[in-house]
């Protein structure tokens, strides 16, 4: 194994000051002269057609400067790919969602945009409403969009072997039908945006996740050239998928209204906003088949997937294509089938959000053959063991595993004391019982998408031998920021002080594909490696010269280069660099690199190949106390055994690890929007429950090595497996304290009480 | 019809006309420019505004400027006292990585400072009830309760 002088290492995050002094500017943090503040007028109704809107009263009101309606876009919708572009920046003839926007204002402070809002009078003509996807697919529902048929927004029909034979050879079928619910993403920073029009095109400090797709809407929108259009990354107070991966009605009307007054424009969505109108996990139906043997082993699957896709497409094709590409991962199925429905509604927009699409199918997966086990006899461990794939190892529909810590963080668990405290049905003592539960995941690193997969980097000498970095991939809190470092001073032999990485900036940084599906530390992360590695061939060339040796001899360690074998031949890094920069006109030292992830296509119809660079795999125990008579379970313990390749910042894998298990934790125990027609009920922190403080179980944490081939160093993903993985173990956990299988998320006080008392009777 | 107040905050006088409806919060941000301290739910929910008024935590954003006059107010910006050297806190923050979005961050200092000043040497559970109050979407905790023992520790040499 190679020794790194910074890789691997436990570096303080290179953010870490800023954040904690609060020097670090987020999009609300920004305001300018003269600006005007932008806000949203929303529909009363989830669905009704819009008959007419007067804006005149808001118009007159004293600092009003303008009033926009979906009209001012002139048609214009967007969306994740060219056949799914159905989302008006603005409502136009019809509203689909409570709350969504029909109309702006823009006006010299808050408080009178607001109150202008309230003189916009809009006309609607109340239509049917329709929000349980299973009624929407039928025939006769209410449409949600007039042109789509059955309400259907996507579907995708993957089949691999042949089920049948595979359920024929089985000696037991399970059919079960599971949910998943619906939940928030549950960053604390609400979208936010300051926009200019000038003479250059349009500049927008805006809160975003992955900024390069708002880059092209906003082009697409405007008709602008890419070069006209530049968004300037504030620091970002989280994302974790959907809303801040996508633009939004605030985005287009602030830089509308900043065309046509001339004035910066801002925008802030308050929390009731955002948990009214914002991108949301989809809330999925799965009726789950699965064929086992007598000892175990699975012959077939075969799922049937609904989801509440709610008003518009957005990413859901994504979404659907990732419940069925990846539930060949982490069991060997010889035979899979898999039916995904995306359902419009009028509810809010389902999306993306960590882990996935995966979270959903695999919770199923796992409880199912849990469930199955137990029939059998088998210990769940064991079950696990026998179907978990070993590496190398391609699935029936191509996805290819280089590197699998499944087996031994599985048996790295069995080994644990814990495990040992598990019930396996014995009866408890008094009201509290307890439970130990298992799960065992995988989740895609490096993501893929269709369409826009650039990604680059470029590593910039300055003549005192330090050095500015610029990437297109945004550091959302995550950490990346801190990795990329890492490895442009890994590679240069250089300390992270000595590297600055600028704040994305679409005018100078290089174009990257965005910060989902666990791709910045794999992909952007190759790219500032060859970046790196590109200044110091430069360099290398330089000190060969200097020295008459050969360019493969020059060693960059500690600060210093120098000639291998030959000690004497030695100087400082910076000495180094003023020698290659002074050399002569037009010695300015820039090194480029882009990701290569050498994979084959992946036929996105079919799901077939490859939508990760990598997998990781992540295998949890959970310990839960469930209170017989109240139903109140307290997560007490978590063992976490993740495989991420090689962690190449201990601190930052941990904290993902922590994080994304503490999300999972509480989308499987109490989180969930309480929706009635449409309406979020629950549209407040207060009331939306997210795991507090005194809330999360203690977690030990395991790092499974297994330097996977295609990532940097070895790595591969850590910020999403362990919310994958931690839904089946607490609910397995559950199962092992009450006796009961609960198939729907979340499972909350109540479900247990009631469960428990037919259970009884 | 605004209404002249003055605030003392870390440390420094500050003399506005400001409207009486509006938050500390709101004053603090858009007035002062002291931007550290951000602005979440607007509810008392999420904690993010947490600042200190007379030493103890207040939720910001439902605390009113007009009715904190008088009254030694502290925010984020306050907590490094001079130039370079971080507040125990904070080092410890960063040491920890309790830091990850930041969003939260300077409530969390807040809350932890006004645990600190009245509990010098908190037991773990005791951490985690002090802030109970402030979420965080992204750490799960862990790091920050870590950073809190560890900033006690520190407060205490």
């Amino acid at each position: 194994m190679e020794e790194y002088s910074v890789i691997g290492k436990r570096i303080p995050r290179v953010d870490g000051r800023v954040k904690v002094t609060g020097e670090a500017r987020y999009a609300a943090d920004y305001s300018m002269p003269g600006m005007l503040w932008c806000k949203m007028l929303r529909s009363p109704y989830p669905h009704a057609r819009i008959v007419s809107i007067d804006t005149s009263r808001a118009e007159k009101l004293p600092g009003v400067k303008g009033v926009l309606t979906g009209k001012d876009f002139n048609g214009w919708t967007w969306g994740w790919m060219p056949k799914t572009r159905d989302e008006p920046p603005l409502a136009v003839d019809k509203v689909r969602y409570l709350a969504e926007a029909v109309a702006a204002v823009a006006a010299i402070d808050e408080d009178t945009a607001e109150e202008a809002t309230e003189l916009i009078k809009v006309e609607y003509e109340e239509l049917p409403g329709v929000f349980d996807p299973e009624e929407a697919m039928k025939e006769g529902a209410p449409r949600v969009h007039d042109y789509v048929k059955n309400n259907l927004s996507w579907d995708f029909h993957m089949d691999f072997g042949d089920v049948d034979k595979g359920f024929g050879e089985a000696d037991l079928v399970r059919e079960d039908r599971f949910e998943t619910g619906r939940v928030i993403t549950g960053y604390l920073e609400p979208p936010a945006a300051v926009a200019l029009w000038d003479s250059g095109g349009i500049t927008i400090w805006a809160a975003k996740q992955s900024p390069y797709f708002v880059y092209r809407h906003l082009a697409a929108c405007f008709n602008l050239p890419l070069n006209k259009v530049r968004i300037i990354q504030p620091f970002i107070g989280a994302g974790f998928g959907g809303t801040k991966n996508d633009s939004l009605a605030g985005d287009f009307c602030s830089v509308l209204f900043s065309k046509r007054t001339g004035r910066p424009v801002k925008f802030v969505y308050n929390m009731h906003e955002v948990l009214m109108t914002c991108r949301r996990r989809h809330n999925m139906i799965i009726h789950n088949k699965m064929g086992m043997k007598k000892d175990g082993i699975i012959t077939a699957m075969q799922s049937k997937v609904i989801a509440d896709g709610g008003a518009y497409t957005a990413i859901g094709p994504l979404t659907m294509y990732l419940t069925g590409s990846i539930s060949t991962l982490p069991y060997k199925l010889p035979h899979f089938r898999h039916d995904a429905y995306r359902i419009f509604t009028n509810n809010p927009i389902g999306a993306a959000m960590r882990g996935h699409g995966v979270t959903h199918t695999r919770f199923a997966a796992e409880i199912q053959m849990e469930m199955m086990a137990e029939e059998l006899g088998i210990d769940p461990i064991e079950v696990r063991l026998k179907n978990a794939i070993t590496a190398p190892y391609e699935t029936i529909n191509k996805v290819t595993v280089h590197t699998c810590g499944l087996k031994e963080g599985l048996k790295t668990l069995s080994e644990n004391p814990k495990w040992k405290k598990r019930s396996g049905g014995s009866p408890p003592e008094g009201p509290l019982s307890h439970g130990v539960g298992i799960s065992g995941t995988a989740y895609l690193g490096g993501a893929r998408q269709r369409g826009h997969q650039s990604c680059g980097a470029v590593v910039r000498l300055c003549e005192d031998g330090t050095i500015d970095y610029l990437t297109g991939a945004t550091d959302c809190g995550q950490g990346s920021d801190t990795v990329l470092v890492q490895i442009v001073a890994e590679e240069l032999g250089l300390g992270v002080e000595d590297v600055d990485i600028k704040r994305v900036d679409t005018a100078v940084t290089p174009c990257d594909a965005g910060s989902y599906g666990s791709r910045v530390t794999v992909l952007a992360g190759g790219a500032a490696r060859n970046a790196a590695r590109d200044v110091k061939r430069q360099l290398a060339e330089v000190a060969a010269r200097n020295w008459e040796v050969d360019p493969g001899d020059i060693i960059f360690k500690d600060q210093r280069v120098y000639v291998k074998g030959e000690p004497e031949k030695a100087m400082p890094f910076r000495k180094l660099a003023q020698v290659a920069c002074y050399a002569g006109s037009g010695a300015v030292i820039i090194g480029r690199g882009y990701s290569q992830y050498g994979i084959e296509e992946l036929d996105f119809d079919k799901g077939i190949g490859n939508a990760g660079t990598s997998y990781s795999f992540t295998s949890q125990l959970t310990e839960v106390d469930v209170d017989l008579e109240t139903g109140f379970v307290k997560c007490t313990d978590m063992v976490i055994a993740h495989d991420c390749g090689r962690p190449l910042n201990p601190i930052n894998v941990e904290a993902q690890n922590q994080g994304g298990a503490i999300q999972g934790m509480g989308q499987a125990m109490y989180e969930r929007f309480a929706m009635d027609l449409g309406k979020t009920l629950n549209a407040n922190l207060a009331d939306y429950k997210m795991p507090l403080s005194t809330d999360v179980p203690n977690i030990e944490l395991i790092d499974i090595i297994t330097d996977d081939p295609n990532g940097p160093y070895g790595a591969k993903e850590a910020s999403e497996g362990s919310t994958v993985s931690s839904p089946p173990s607490v609910v397995s956990a559950i199962h092992d304290a009450t006796g009961i299988w609960f198939k729907e998320q979340p499972v909350t006080p109540e479900k247990i009480v009631m469960a428990l008392k037919k259970k009884r009777e | 019809m605004k209404q002249l107040v003055t605030l003392n905050v870390n440390g420094n006088t500050y003399s506005l006309a400001i409207d009486p409806w509006r938050t500390l919060n709101e004053v603090l941000r858009e007035d002062l420019n002291l931007t550290g301290t951000k602005l979440g739910c607007g509810d008392g929910d999420c904690g993010a505004c947490t600042v200190l008024v007379n030493g103890r935590s207040v939720s910001s954003c439902l605390t009113l400027a007009v009715a904190v006059q008088g009254k030694e107010i502290t925010t984020v910006e306050g907590l490094a006292q001079s130039g370079e050297k971080l507040h125990p806190i904070q080092e410890a923050f960063i040491e920890h990585g309790a830091i990850q979005c930041g969003f939260c961050t300077a409530g969390m200092e807040m809350s932890a400072l006004n645990l600190l000043k009245q509990n010098p040497s908190p037991t773990e559970e005791e951490i985690r009830t002090a802030i109970a109050g402030n979420l965080c979407r992204c750490t799960g905790y862990y790091k920050i309760v870590e950073a809190i023992g560890d900033a006690a520790k520190k407060m205490k040499v």
